[in-house]
C-alpha cells in the first residue's frame, strides 16, 4: 500500500510542480471547444441536433483525460532515459505495486486536468446535470485509469522518445477522431460504425454525455462496464508488459 | 554464515551475436572489498545488471546473499545498494525528496529512515542543499547523492559501478573512507568496478579481472603484479589485457542506436 502510494504522490509532485506546462496543456482542449463548438454550432443546430456546445463539452473533456493520461503513461520512457527507472527496477517490491502506484497516479492528474477543463467549459455556456456529477467523475477516472495503464503498456516497450509521434499520429488521433467525441453515434457509415464500437474511448465519451447532459448512446449501464472491462484488461496488459521490463 | 556471499556459475549473456559475458564463474566472499576490473566493454556493467536482477542471464546461475537472482529477485534485492554507472535520480524531486523515496521502497522505518538521511546526507556534504532540485546539482553532487541513497537501508552488499567518475581526489578520499569503515564495522561487502588502478590497488582485498566476456585472472593486487612480473596494477592490467583501445556499447540510448530500432524486444 505505501509503495502504491509513494508512485502516486511522486507523480503528483511531479504534476504540481510543472503546473505551467499542464496550464499549457489546457490550451489544445480549450481550443478545439471553442473552434469547434462555435464553428459548427449554427451547422448542428440547423441540422436539428440541438445545442453542440452541450453535445461538445463532454467531449472535450474525454479528450483531455485520452491526452493527459497517455502521456502520463508514456512518462515511463523518461524515467528510462534519465535513468529513474533504475532505481525503482532494484528495489524489492513487486512490480505491479509500482505499476498501479503510477497508473493511479497518472489518472489522478488526468481527472484534474478534465475538471479543469469542466469548469472552463462552463463559463462557455455549458450547462451540466449537477446531480449526476459524481458519475461523470466516477466515468472520468475509469478512462483515466485504461488510457493511463494503455501508456504504460507502450513505454514498456519503447526504448526512447523516437517513436512517440507515431504513437500520436497512428493511435492517439485516431482514437480521439473516431470516437465521437465530436460527432453523434447515430446513422454512421457501417465502417465507421464498426470502430466507434471498437474504440474504447466511444465509452468513455458516450457515459460522460450520459450523466452530464443526458444524452448516452449507448446507455450508461452498457458504456460502464465495457470501460470497465478495458480498463481492466488494459491494467493486465500493462502489469505483464511493465514486469518484463528489462533495464 | 555462508562463505561466499555471491556465487556465478558458468554465466553467459548474449545480445544478439555479441557475447557481452561469456561462461563466467567466480566467488565472493563474506565482507571483502571486490574489484572487478576490464576495459570498456569487457561485460562489467552487463554482469552487474544480472547480479543486481535487472537483467536475466541466458546461461548459469547467481547465488547473491544465499538467493538466486532468477528465482528470488525480491530477496536478492533487499540484499544490495548500487550506485549505478549512469545517473538514477529524479530531477524533478529534491535531493531530500530522492532519499525518502529511496527508504520508503526499502521499507525502512519512518525514525530509523530520517535519522540515516539526517546522517548520509551529512556526510556526502550536502546537507544545506537538501531541498534544492537534482536538476540543479552538479554531476559530482549527484554522485555522492547516489552513494547516499544506496546506503540508507543498509544493505548487506553495495554494488558500485564506477562510482568516482567526475569526483575530485578530496571526495574520492572521503567516500572511500567511509566505505571502508562500513565495510569494516558493519562487514558489508563492497562490489565495484572502477578504471582507476591505484584505487582498486588500494581498497580491494581480492580483484578479478574480465576481458571480451571472460575473466582472465583473479587474486589480491599483489598475486597479480607477482603473475605479471610488473611493478604497479596499471602495468599488470595492460600486460593482461593488451593495449589497444575498446569501444564501448553503453547505455541504453547507445544500445538503442546501434541496434537501429526502436522497439525493444530484446
Amino acid at each position: 500500500m505505501k509503495i502504491i502510494y509513494i508512485m502516486w504522490q511522486r507523480q503528483l509532485i511531479r504534476y504540481w510542480r510543472s503546473r505551467v506546462r499542464m496550464i499549457g496543456a489546457l490550451g489544445q482542449p480549450i481550443l478545439f471547444f471553442l473552434a469547434l463548438g462555435f464553428g459548427f454550432g449554427p451547422v448542428y443546430a440547423k441540422a436539428g441536433g440541438g445545442n453542440y456546445i452541450q453535445f461538445l463539452a463532454p467531449g472535450i473533456m474525454a479528450m483531455t483525460i485520452l491526452f493527459t493520461s497517455m502521456f502520463a503513461g508514456m512518462e515511463v520512457i523518461w524515467d528510462r532515459q534519465f535513468g529513474f527507472l533504475k532505481e525503482t527496477m532494484v528495489a524489492p517490491v513487486a512490480r505491479w505495486k509500482i505499476m498501479f502506484g503510477k497508473t493511479l497516479g497518472g489518472a489522478t492528474i488526468a481527472v484534474i486536468q478534465a475538471i479543469i477543463v469542466f469548469i472552463m467549459t462552463l463559463f462557455f455556456g455549458f450547462s451540466p446535470n449537477w446531480f449526476l456529477l459524481p458519475v461523470a467523475l466516477l466515468f472520468m477516472f475509469v478512462l483515466a485509469i485504461a488510457f493511463t495503464a494503455f501508456g504504460i503498456s507502450i513505454a514498456s516497450k519503447l526504448e526512447d522518445m523516437q517513436a512517440f509521434p507515431i504513437i500520436m499520429n497512428f493511435l492517439v488521433m485516431p482514437i480521439f477522431f473516431l470516437s465521437g467525441a465530436l460527432f453523434p453515434l447515430d446513422n454512421l457509415p457501417k465502417a465507421i460504425d464498426i470502430i466507434t464500437k471498437i474504440d474504447p474511448l466511444s465509452y468513455g465519451v458516450d457515459g460522460l454525455r450520459g450523466a452530464l447532459v443526458n444524452a448516452s448512446h449507448y446507455g450508461m449501464a452498457l458504456d460502464f462496464l465495457a470501460l470497465s472491462a478495458i480498463a481492466l484488461i488494459l491494467i493486465g496488459l500493462g502489469t505483464y508488459l511493465f514486469n518484463k521490463i528489462q533495464v | 554464515m555462508e562463505e561466499n556471499i555471491i556465487e556465478i556459475k558458468n554465466l553467459t549473456k548474449k545480445f544478439k551475436n555479441f557475447t557481452a559475458v561469456d561462461d563466467i564463474s567466480f566467488n565472493v566472499e563474506h565482507g571483502k572489498i571486490f574489484a572487478f576490473l576490464g576495459p570498456n566493454g569487457a561485460g562489467k556493467t552487463t554482469t552487474i545488471r544480472m547480479l543486481t536482477t535487472l537483467l536475466d542471464p541466458d546461461k548459469g546461475s547467481i547465488v547473491v546473499n544465499g538467493f538466486e537472482t532468477i528465482k528470488d529477485k525480491s530477496d536478492v534485492r533487499k540484499s544490495f545498494g548500487i550506485v549505478f554507472q549512469d545517473p538514477s535520480l529524479d530531477n524533478e524531486l529534491t535531493a531530500f525528496e530522492n532519499l525518502e523515496f529511496h527508504g520508503i521502497m526499502y521499507d525502512v522505518p519512518k525514525k530509523i529512515r530520517r535519522e540515516r538521511i539526517e546522517q548520509l546526507i551529512k556526510f556526502v556534504g550536502l546537507a544545506d542543499r537538501r531541498n534544492d532540485f537534482v536538476k540543479n546539482f552538479s554531476g559530482g553532487m549527484k554522485r555522492r547523492l547516489e552513494i547516499a541513497r544506496g546506503l540508507i537501508h543498509h544493505p548487506k552488499i553495495l554494488f558500485l559501478d564506477e562510482p568516482t567518475i567526475g569526483l575530485d581526489p578530496q571526495t574520492r578520499n572521503h567516500m572511500w573512507g567511509y566505505i571502508k569503515d562500513l565495510n569494516k564495522q558493519e562487514g558489508m561487502t563492497v562490489f565495484l568496478t572502477t578504471h582507476y588502478m591505484e584505487e582498486a590497488e588500494n581498497i580491494a582485498d581480492t580483484i578479478a579481472i574480465i576481458d571480451l566476456g571472460k575473466i582472465i585472472a583473479k587474486g589480491t593486487a599483489e598475486e597479480l603484479k607477482k603473475q605479471t612480473n610488473e611493478s604497479s596494477l596499471e602495468k599488470a592490467f595492460l600486460q593482461l589485457t593488451g593495449k589497444h583501445i575498446r569501444e564501448e556499447a553503453g547505455t541504453a540510448k547507445d544500445r538503442a542506436k546501434y541496434q537501429g530500432r526502436m522497439w525493444g524486444n530484446r
